[in-house]
């Protein structure tokens, strides 16, 4: 249960795959923002996407084979 | 005096009211460097470039977004394609049809060890496909052509051209369709093409400062950046991404350009292309016909048949140089076009009009019906003086 509440984010190559991903997140009906990516992450100046814990099969899921790299961690 | 603007070859004029409005509202609620900052306007910002690729991908049926890359113009984006993909040793073919912007960067690459074959057309521009087929090589790497001639509006035929390049391997199809973009079917998978230079202010209806490159998945590895620098991207390093589009979008970019753009593309998705092609081809037949039966005076250039042509008309009119034509048709009857050799010395050798040139009507979505039999007359009158 714990588990389901931690965020996870969603790291990209580019702003524009984090919009293109933030499409097709959003047409799956997996909910996200886009938010600065955390220091601790990376230290790009980028955005990334924010999801619930609990979805990120779902995520990863929706966006295998449609985004050449991508990458999710815990909060 | 009414204006009536026949240059839309140069850009288009006037351009959708939505346009205007959607740049005002960019610079005024958005106003953000896109894709750089994370914050909610930069991110905003971001999207404008991100609706702008996926209407562009829309619009070509090309089926990734991420494969836009954005440009000032189709210039930028065909020196992209030809400074980067082409090195001495490389052999490259294009036509004799081709505008300065594809010319230019081969002649130069042609004088540092490329090998360049320019290909004959026949005298109303066209281009034989089996003619291209037959200077194919070994080391042939592009092969670069117009969809459509800015100065006689001859439509090419790229969809039996991307056939011929698709059963070479390692030969690289780019098409400039500066001219078509907006105002002919163009679909990247039918026709086979690799790379798609379209600019944003002629038949996109966007504004000046604005185009796009399509680039084929896996063809970056092939073609080096033109500029390298910040792109909001892996900012930890000092190389530039090796990604598409970020590989060919160093610096910021014209995002204010990039909503008006995004307008103009719901303007022409709108109206389909198929709805402004029929509209343009009208006017430039009532052109045509009128001109042929009121002024024998009068040579047109090009197929001189708007089915096989875009609404470009490129004609002379005897003992009239096209500059004082043109000089003329401004002050006495308020047309605006485009007199000399509008860019391209090469097609006008092929026509037989080089040096003089040629006076160009280009007509586009907003001239109104009866504009054909004005500018027809007015040709016509010309000789009265």
């Amino acid at each position: 249960m714990a588990a389901s509440e931690t965020p996870a984010v969603i790291l990209f190559e580019s702003v524009s795959h984090a919009l293109h991903a933030e499409k097709l997140l959003k047409a799956a009906g997996v909910k996200c923002k886009l938010i600065p990516v955390p220091r601790h992450l990376s230290s790009d100046c980028g955005v990334c996407l924010r999801i619930d814990g609990a979805d990120r099969d779902r995520a990863a899921g929706v966006l295998t084979d449609r985004l050449d790299y991508f990458d999710i961690a815990l909060l | 005096m009414k204006m009536i603007y026949l240059d839309n070859a140069a850009t288009s004029f006037p351009k959708p009211p939505a346009m205007m409005e959607e740049m005002n509202a960019f610079q005024r609620e958005i106003g953000a460097n896109p894709g750089r900052s994370g914050h909610g306007r930069s991110i905003d910002a971001g999207r404008v470039l991100y609706e702008a690729r996926e209407a562009l991908a829309a619009l070509f049926n090309i089926d990734d977004p991420l494969s836009v890359v954005l440009t000032k113009n189709s210039t930028e984006a065909l020196n992209i394609v030809l400074l980067g993909a082409l090195a001495p040793g490389d052999h490259v073919v294009t036509t004799s049809m081709e505008h300065n912007s594809v010319m230019r960067p081969l002649r130069y690459l042609a004088s540092r060890g490329v090998c360049l074959s320019v290909i004959g057309c026949s005298p109303q521009g066209e281009l034989d496909p089996a003619d291209l087929q037959k200077a194919l090589r070994k080391n042939t790497k592009v092969v670069v052509m117009t969809h459509a001639s800015n100065v006689t509006g001859t439509i090419q035929p790229v969809a039996e051209v991307g056939r011929i390049v698709r059963e070479r391997e390692g030969v690289m199809f780019c098409v400039d369709a500066a001219q078509t973009a907006g105002a002919l079917p163009i679909d990247v998978e039918q026709m086979n093409i690799d790379l798609l230079a379209v600019t944003g202010h002629k038949s996109l209806y966007g504004p000046q400062g604005t185009g796009a490159l399509f680039i084929r998945k896996g063809l970056e590895k092939k073609i080096a950046p033109l500029m390298m620098g910040g792109t909001g991207s892996r900012s930890e390093f000092e190389i530039q991404p090796d990604f598409l589009p970020d590989k060919y979008e160093s610096g910021t970019p014209n995002a204010l350009g990039f909503a008006g753009l995004c307008a103009g593309l719901k303007f022409i998705a709108g109206h389909s292309i198929a709805a402004v092609r029929e509209k343009e081809k009208q006017i430039t037949a009532a052109f045509l016909k009128r001109l042929y039966d009121g002024c024998p005076e009068a040579t047109v250039y090009g197929p001189a048949d708007a089915d096989r042509q875009t609404a470009v008309v490129s004609f002379t009119v005897r003992g009239v140089t096209p500059s004082d034509a043109a000089l003329h048709f401004e002050e006495k009857y308020g047309i605006l076009c485009r007199p000399g050799l509008h860019c391209a010395p090469s097609a006008h050798r092929t026509l037989g009009t080089f040096p003089q040139g040629t006076v160009r009507f280009s007509f586009g979505f907003f001239n109104a019906p009866g504009d054909a039999a004005m500018a027809a007359d007015a040709v016509r009158d010309l000789l009265k003086g």
